[in-house]
């Protein structure tokens, strides 16, 4: 793996978290730490693993991200403008009313998100089927898919894995943001998953990787690597995040959903601006 | 065009295998079309898919709400999808999905209900879908269909795959009366006048169709003389012959075999107060639950009978 690789994925990451905060700040509320902490699988994805071309985002044989946890639609928004679905300013209406840029990803408005989710635990289901339809059709292309680790509460998270690994759909990649955080409070005091949520997949008959820093670009891609070579069944990686990962308030207090007053936001991205400037600079 | 059968009698074959005879019909010449099923393939007989197309039949098990869900990826991927389940859990099970995966997010998937209403009999009020259209009402622009025979299931399957939108079909399992001949066709949104009238419209869907006849029969020999409707598609609804006919005899009954106050009455009762009100009766489900029973007991029981529908009738006309 090349250092130079590594090193703009990692300067990707951090534009991706960048835009975010313009993209939320642009409403002044929504899903701060939910968004940050897929930052980094996000730059892995669009910045190195994932084939697609944004001027004909219907490109069958493309590869798909279905963001389960469709809440953190500003960090894929953030993503996509970054790679050229559309300007980067387009995204900064969030919740406007008209927007294309609502704050859950949505398949009939947004250019580049593929399947409609928001009502948790319906992404995975939906990528699985992708997975089978692409599958029938031979085209060879892979289906990437992320859930939150809250989101694996839902049943039908754990009824989508055992069709995954029924039928075999080796070209579905999945990632859990396991940020320990859900809505409420922490999973652990929501709802536990008894012997981990890389252990259930395990028993629905998924491969199961489990990367330790998961907001580590060189640990994600490496992953994906190995996820490839995996036939036969699907393969889950779970990341270990952080939630609100890089922006100082959001880390500290992992809150869920944040609303700032414009001064604060003003904050907000300076740091992340200062943030990114900084390591283009390490970088260079 | 449709032709009426001569006589109105129980069909031969079972209701479920116009279903597949359409599906084997479709999947030979169109390779995009897939039928997924909730572990209940064999009520069906899809069994019979399965043997020719096993490569396009997946069993999801029995877990509905992911069923719809990989139905709508599948769909997005350029597949044309049928999902089969029984009418109670291809409804309440899973709305969610049907709404917001199906539904807002435009992905045009068939979805077939089986046993609709009273004729699952002896599975009882578990099985018993007396809501399953009404909930789909909710669902803007999706298509909603309560064939009522063999004929008309086999055309208005093939008519699914036809359209770009959600579609919801209840699908009778067992042998049931015949109304039309096979050939008949037929088109989505378009109500079929059976009878002209001009004292009383009738307008019935699915198994009230065959009551619905024999009542303005009953009507006949009193000099009453009903027209008759099969409104197959609940939605979207032909209002156009809705009005045309109510305008023309006066007064209507609805006959569904589903709850009144969610289903097509209601719907009818919507365009007849914004277009031409009327006087209407409701013969259909009235704020119960489903029970085991014979259809023929439960249609006594929830006062949906030839008698009912008659009777309806008088009492519409009286009102005029
Ligand atoms: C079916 C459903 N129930 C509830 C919600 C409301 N909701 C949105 S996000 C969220 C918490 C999600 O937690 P997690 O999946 O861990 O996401 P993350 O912490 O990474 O943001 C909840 C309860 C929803 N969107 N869908």
């Amino acid at each position: 793996m090349k250092n130079e690789t590594l090193n703009r994925l990692k300067l990707l990451a951090s534009e991706i978290r960048l835009e975010t905060m313009k993209i939320i700040a642009s409403k002044g509320n929504g899903h701060v730490g939910g968004s940050l902490s897929i930052a980094d699988v996000l730059a892995v994805l669009y910045g190195e693993v994932m084939h697609y071309k944004p001027e004909d985002p219907d490109w069958k044989e493309r590869d798909w991200l279905v963001l389960s946890k469709g809440h953190a639609g500003p960090a894929m928004y953030a993503a996509l403008g970054i790679v050229g679905y559309y300007a980067k300013e387009d995204a900064y209406h969030l919740n406007e009313a008209g927007s294309d840029f609502p704050s859950h990803t949505d398949h009939s408005k947004t250019k580049g998100v593929d399947l409609t989710t928001g009502s948790l635990g319906q992404g995975i289901s939906q990528a699985v089927g992708a997975a089978l339809g692409n599958k029938m059709q031979r085209i060879d292309s892979h289906v990437f898919v992320i859930c939150g680790d809250g989101e694996c509460d839902e049943g039908q998270v754990w009824e989508a894995a055992q069709f995954a690994a029924h039928y075999h759909l080796d070209n579905l990649i999945g990632f859990v943001d396991n940020n320990g955080r859900q809505l409420d409070g922490t999973v652990e005091e929501v709802m536990s998953h008894g012997k981990g949520i890389g252990a259930k997949f395990d028993a629905f008959g998924w491969e199961v990787i489990d990367v330790k820093d998961g907001n580590d670009v060189k640990e994600i891609l490496e992953a994906i690597h190995r996820a490839y070579e995996i036939k036969d069944k699907p393969t889950m990686i779970i990341l270990n995040t952080v939630k609100g990962k890089g922006i100082d308030f959001a880390e500290t207090s992992g809150e869920h959903s944040s609303t700032l007053n414009a001064e604060q936001w003003k904050v907000v991205i300076a740091e992340a601006e200062r943030k990114y400037e900084a390591l283009k600079e390490e970088l260079s | 065009m449709y032709k009426l059968a001569k006589e109105h009698t129980n069909d031969k074959r079972n209701n479920r295998d116009a279903y597949d005879d359409a599906m084997l019909d479709m999947m030979k010449v169109n390779d995009k079309i897939v039928h997924i099923d909730c572990d209940l393939a064999g009520c069906i007989n899809a069994t019979r898919i399965k043997k020719d197309f096993p490569e396009r039949f997946f069993n999801a098990g029995i877990a509905e709400a992911n069923a719809i869900c990989v139905a709508c990826g599948l769909s997005a991927t350029g597949i044309i999808p049928f999902v089969h389940t029984f009418g109670v859990f291809a409804s309440r099970r899973a709305f969610d999905q049907v709404f917001l995966s199906a539904g807002y997010g435009e992905r045009p998937i068939h979805i077939i209900g089986s046993d609709p209403g009273i004729t699952a009999a002896f599975n009882g009020a578990t099985h018993m879908p007396l809501e399953d259209c009404g909930l789909y009402l909710n669902v803007p622009n999706a298509i909603i269909m309560d064939p009522c025979d063999y004929a008309q299931t086999y055309v208005l399957t093939k008519r699914s795959a036809e359209t770009d939108s959600l579609t919801y079909m209840r699908l009778i399992r067992r042998s049931f009366k015949t109304i039309y001949e096979d050939g008949s066709d037929f088109e989505i949104g378009k109500g079929v006048l059976l009878k002209e009238g001009k004292d009383v419209t009738i307008i019935a869907s699915g198994v009230m169709v065959y009551n619905a006849i024999k009542a303005s029969e009953l009507l006949k020999e009193e000099g009453i003389e009903a027209e008759v409707i099969d409104m197959h598609t609940w939605k979207p609804l032909d209002e156009e012959l809705i009005i045309r006919s109510a305008g023309k005899t006066g007064a209507v009954v609805t006959a569904e075999n589903h709850e009144v106050n969610t289903g097509l009455g209601s719907a009818i009762a919507n365009v007849l107060a914004a277009n031409c009100p009327v006087p209407q009766e409701f013969i259909g489900i009235h704020n119960r639950y489903g029970q085991v029973g014979s259809q023929d007991f439960l249609e006594k029981e929830y006062g949906m009978t030839v008698e009912d529908i008659a009777d309806a009738a008088r009492k519409a006309i009286s009102r005029k």
